[in-house]
């Protein structure tokens, strides 16, 4: 292992060099990110394999990506925001196909109005296309994920895409130090991709896509697509042990500090999570029992788990990157307060929508959080159940 | 508590602050200390004043928010102090380090800047006399290091030696060690 001074774009770029997947399809050109960039670059310099495929579109990118896979080729694709909005109508495809396609997305607002910077839209939006999502807080957790996403994806229990998140800008354009893996040691822990029933395998011709109407078994597919999401539960945390045993850095579907005793916990995802938890060892050290859940697996949600493990909380506050206009709150609040609606006793749960756009969180916004926090512990009624942090008034 | 130090770079477009904020994150690598290195993103247009941050720390830093309180300021170009608040959310004792032939009382008592250690080293004119470009973002890493003490000089070298070794040629890895060490030895302050 060696460390470098790396972007998140370019730690990932890097994890899919190790890989060496036999396709890339990717649109070249804005919303795209520097992976896809870099990546061209390695075709380019003959340092990898990959058949480079530059497509015209974000959807045409998934498309290709979608054929290439069902012909029995390790995929991959890269996008972010309106490019990720683009492909919407493939990425329901590709995992109904069950196709082991693997994107690194970079998380970025939506328009309008047009904003390019940080903000979970994107994917959140995206969490019931039947894709696994895995949330990454920095650049080491964006390269350690991607390389994982393709056991996942693979495994013959699962036979899913598995889509990687880190941060816009925040993480994919700030330099960090990154462990960085052998090339040899990524291959070997990916393997060799085998294809399940490749279109190429024209001894044995089958019908990809086809009609499937009512008299037919589009809802029995339905339901094999959630049988698998629930199989990923167990590979998901297989494969992060094992990834452990050859870093020393071992990935479950969420991590925890200093929750065992604490009264309130913040629960947060991607690059937040850091700053959460720099904040909750300053209050630790006021003698404040204050905790932190890091969310990395989405989907599928690891609903008993989580419970379990805010079990003792009796005040959670969910931090949400993306908004969720008219529902009760953002994506990662409703899970989670769906979540603890059997855990008794039942904690009082808030929203905390930061960050949209690219608006930063600062230390204070998060120690007015738990400020509010407190309030609910200490038995104040607190009116809203949905806070904003650090936004403007009027 | 954790002890991050926390640069801010003040520079136009095009004259390097990402650069430097880099190197400066290179250095903190070579020298085994955990780093970030980051611009404030926004349209960059060559020119304009922009801002780039580098946190150092010999723990590993998770907070990933804009650097607001910064106890380093770099300022590449001097006539940013007509146009930017170059020490906006500094404390008292924090340390601003401008790329100026200035002297460096003179200039601090005509900038405002009472409470701070303000130091001057004529970045520009250095470039120019070793590497033969107006590039100042290297003296000023040698300056930081002199002043700050976050690293040795002799990591810098090193630093620019190994990353700089790859793609040019000794003439010009010796040219910017030279810049680096009139940096270090050439940074005065008031």
């Amino acid at each position: 292992m060696s460390r470098k001074a790396m972007t998140g774009n370019g730690a990932i770029a890097l994890a899919l060099k190790q890989v060496d997947p036999d396709v890339m399809s990717a649109y070249p050109i804005t919303p795209q990110t520097e992976i896809a960039q870099n990546y061209a670059q390695f075709v380019a310099d003959g340092a990898v394999k990959t058949e480079y495929i530059a497509v015209e579109s974000e959807h045409s990118a998934m498309s290709a990506a979608i054929g290439s896979c069902a012909a029995g080729a390790r995929t991959i694709t890269a996008t972010s925001s309106q490019g990720f909005a683009l492909m919407w109508e493939m990425l329901f495809i590709a995992a109904s196909l069950r196709l082991p396609i693997t994107m690194p997305v970079i998380t970025r607002a939506l328009s309008g109005p047009i904003n390019i910077h940080c903000d979970h839209s994107d994917s959140m939006g995206g969490r019931d296309c039947g894709w696994i999502q895995l949330y990454g807080e920095d650049a080491q957790e964006g390269y350690d994920n991607a390389i994982q996403a393709f056991r996942i994806a693979e495994h013959a229990d699962v036979r899913l895409p598995v889509m990687t998140m880190i941060d816009g800008f925040i993480i994919s354009g700030a330099i960090g130090p990154l462990e960085v893996l052998q090339d040899a040691q990524v291959k070997q822990f990916v393997g060799e991709f085998e294809p399940l029933h490749p279109l190429l395998d024209v001894a044995n011709p089958v019908t990809v896509g086809a009609f499937d109407s009512l008299g037919g078994w589009y809802f029995e597919h339905k339901v094999t697509q959630n049988q698998a999401m629930a199989r990923a539960m167990q590979v998901i945390e297989d494969v992060g042990r094992e990834y452990g045993e050859l870093t020393g850095r071992p990935y479950s579907h969420f991590k925890t500090h200093m929750i065992e005793d604490a009264e309130i916990v913040l629960v947060a995802i991607g690059s937040a999570a850091g700053n959460v938890k720099t904040m909750v060892d300053k209050l630790r050290a006021q003698g404040k029992k204050v905790g932190l859940l890091k969310v990395r697996t989405f989907r599928p949600f690891p609903t008993e788990q989580i419970r379990a493990a805010l079990s003792g909380a009796r005040v959670i506050g969910v931090m949400d990157r993306s908004d969720s206009f008219g529902a009760q709150g953002g994506p990662l609040f409703t899970e989670i307060r769906s979540a603890m609606f059997e855990a008794e006793p039942r904690p009082q749960i808030f929203n905390f929508i930061y960050g949209l756009g690219g608006r930063d969180l600062f230390p204070d916004d998060i120690e007015g959080a738990v400020a509010l926090l407190e309030k609910a512990a200490a038995g104040e009624e607190v009116a809203q159940t949905r806070h904003y942090l650090n936004v403007r008034e009027g | 508590m954790q002890q991050v130090t926390e640069i801010r770079w003040h520079a136009r477009g095009g004259q390097g602050a990402v650069t430097a904020a880099k190197m400066t994150a290179e250095v903190a690598l070579s020298q085994d200390k955990y780093f970030q290195a980051f611009p404030e993103y926004g349209p960059e247009r060559s020119g304009a004043p922009i801002v780039a941050f580098t946190r150092i720390s010999d723990e590993p830093i998770q907070i990933y928010s804009a650097i607001e309180h910064p106890g380093y300021v770099l300022v590449l170009d001097p006539t940013l102090l007509d146009a930017v608040d170059v020490t906006a959310g500094t404390g008292n004792g924090a340390v601003v380090i401008i790329n100026s032939e200035e002297d460096a009382g003179a200039l601090a008592a005509r900038a405002g800047m009472e409470g701070k250690q303000v130091y001057t080293v004529p970045a520009t004119r250095i470039a120019l006399e070793t590497i033969g470009r107006a590039i100042p973002n290297t003296p000023l890493i040698g300056a930081l290091a002199k002043v700050s003490g976050i690293f040795p000089l002799e990591g810098v070298l090193d630093e620019v030696k190994t990353s700089l070794g790859k793609k040019f040629s000794d003439e010009v890895v010796g040219a910017n060690l030279d810049a680096v060490r009139r940096g270090y030895e050439e940074v005065a302050g008031s």
